[in-house]
């Protein structure tokens, strides 16, 4: 049977992709960052995954404004790379799996959770950063990755609690799917950042650090958070945040948490990333 | 309750995209939108008031656009990931654009963060900022 057995919090900074597509990830500024993920890289590759179910967001490249879904759940067999106005990252096209997202959506729907299907769909910084620190630059990216798209540009997000009762049910649909499958959950964007306005530039570590130690030992306490203290607290776009309360609820309730980082800049952000183990 | 409610609007230097703005930016970021693909940046550059005219924005938001008023145009209903289109557009940085959203120079701007950001200390509430109100 197929079992989701950990799940990668990280932020998903455009930047971070184009350090390293233009050959600047050994520079004074990006270098801490990228021995950050040496550990997180040396972990994926003793884990090989078979499936990486991606939480992330679209950045106004996939979904113009006709159309916002909450939650999009990716079904096609491949996923170009968005042009997001620069040219597409020099990485691989992502490979989907079809059968096991339509048992997902089915699974999802049954489930309570109004999925909306989402059958083509080029993919942004949002899915590939994170496929870039924890695999690398492979020619082929090594498993097969099943996005789920989930709307945090358009007050409201959904909230943390209503994203981690979803990730409760992916785990229950995974493991309803009859292959043996190794499935890692990504839950990406945050950690605190702010990207517009007056007040671009907000980090807020003490609130980070709290929700990284929520993550590990209580996350309850992380879904009482509302949506005005990510935003008051660590910034406009800090409510991504919630997409980890997807990754988080998708491991069951016992975790050992296995590699932390946290550095400030990427960017505009303070960029965080766990590694958590179901138990 | 007449109107949506809106918490967020007392945290000072932010606008939140929500349902009324995307309802008032909705040809703005359409506009925006287009600017992803490289023949339309070209035909944008080549006469950026031609290139406007073919969509529904307000007077207020074609003004901030061609002035690059980036502040205004989020006020206006335009979301910060398409404004950056624009940005790009111009050849810049997203880290350009948000330094100018600060009024900070660039490179005040990658102090502040290389220094750890801003804190939210005095952020977090238009009551303590007397000229965000």
């Amino acid at each position: 049977m197929a079992q989701i057995i950990a799940g990668v919090g990280t932020s998903h900074t455009p930047a971070i992709g184009a350090a390293v597509d233009n050959g600047k990830s050994g520079q004074p500024y990006w270098q801490p960052l990228f021995k950050g993920y040496e550990a997180s890289r040396r972990w994926m590759a003793e884990t090989r995954p078979d499936v990486v179910i991606m939480v992330y967001n679209d950045h106004v490249n996939a979904f113009d404004f006709k159309m916002i879904p909450t939650f999009g759940l990716g079904c096609a067999a491949q996923f170009p790379i968005a042009d997001e106005g620069w040219g597409p990252r020099p990485v691989p096209p992502v490979q989907g799996y079809p059968e096991l997202a339509a048992h997902l959506v089915q699974s999802l729907v049954l489930d309570e959770f109004d999925m909306t299907v989402v059958n083509e769909m080029p993919v942004d910084h949002g899915l590939t950063v994170p496929l870039t620190l924890l695999f690398g630059s492979p020619p082929n990216w090594p498993c097969r990755v099943i996005p789920l798209a989930v709307n945090v540009i358009q007050y409201p997000a959904p909230t943390g609690h209503r994203c981690y009762r979803l990730g409760e049910a992916i785990r229950r649909a995974v493991a309803s799917w009859d292959e043996d499958l190794k499935v890692v959950i990504f839950g990406t964007g945050g950690m605190s950042h702010q990207i517009q306005g007056p007040r671009a530039g907000l980090t807020n570590p003490v609130f980070d650090k709290a929700f990284l130690d929520g993550l590990s030992q209580d996350p309850q306490r992380l879904l009482r958070i509302p949506p005005i203290e990510y935003l008051r607290e660590a910034g406009a776009e800090a409510i991504e945040l919630v997409m980890w309360l997807v990754m988080r609820g998708a491991l069951g309730p016992k975790v050992e948490e296995i590699y932390r980082f946290y550095h400030i800049p990427a960017s505009s952000t303070a960029v965080g990333h766990i590694i958590l183990e179901s138990r | 309750m007449k109107s949506i409610d809106k918490p967020y609007d007392d945290i000072p230097g932010t606008w939140i995209f929500d349902a009324d703005r995307a309802r008032r930016g909705y040809h703005l970021n359409q506009f925006l939108y287009t600017l992803m693909k490289a023949e339309n940046r070209q035909a944008f550059l080549a006469d950026q008031q031609a290139y406007l005219a073919k969509f529904e924005l307000t007077a207020a938001q074609r003004e901030a656009v061609l002035q690059r008023d980036w502040n205004r145009l989020l006020e206006l209903g335009g979301v910060a990931y398409a404004l950056a289109k624009l940005a790009f557009t111009d050849g810049r940085s997203y880290q350009f654009m948000a330094a100018q959203m600060t009024g900070m120079s660039e490179q005040e701007y990658v102090d502040m963060m290389l220094k750890g950001g801003r804190s939210p200390d005095g952020w977090r509430s238009k009551s303590e900022r007397p000229e965000q109100r």
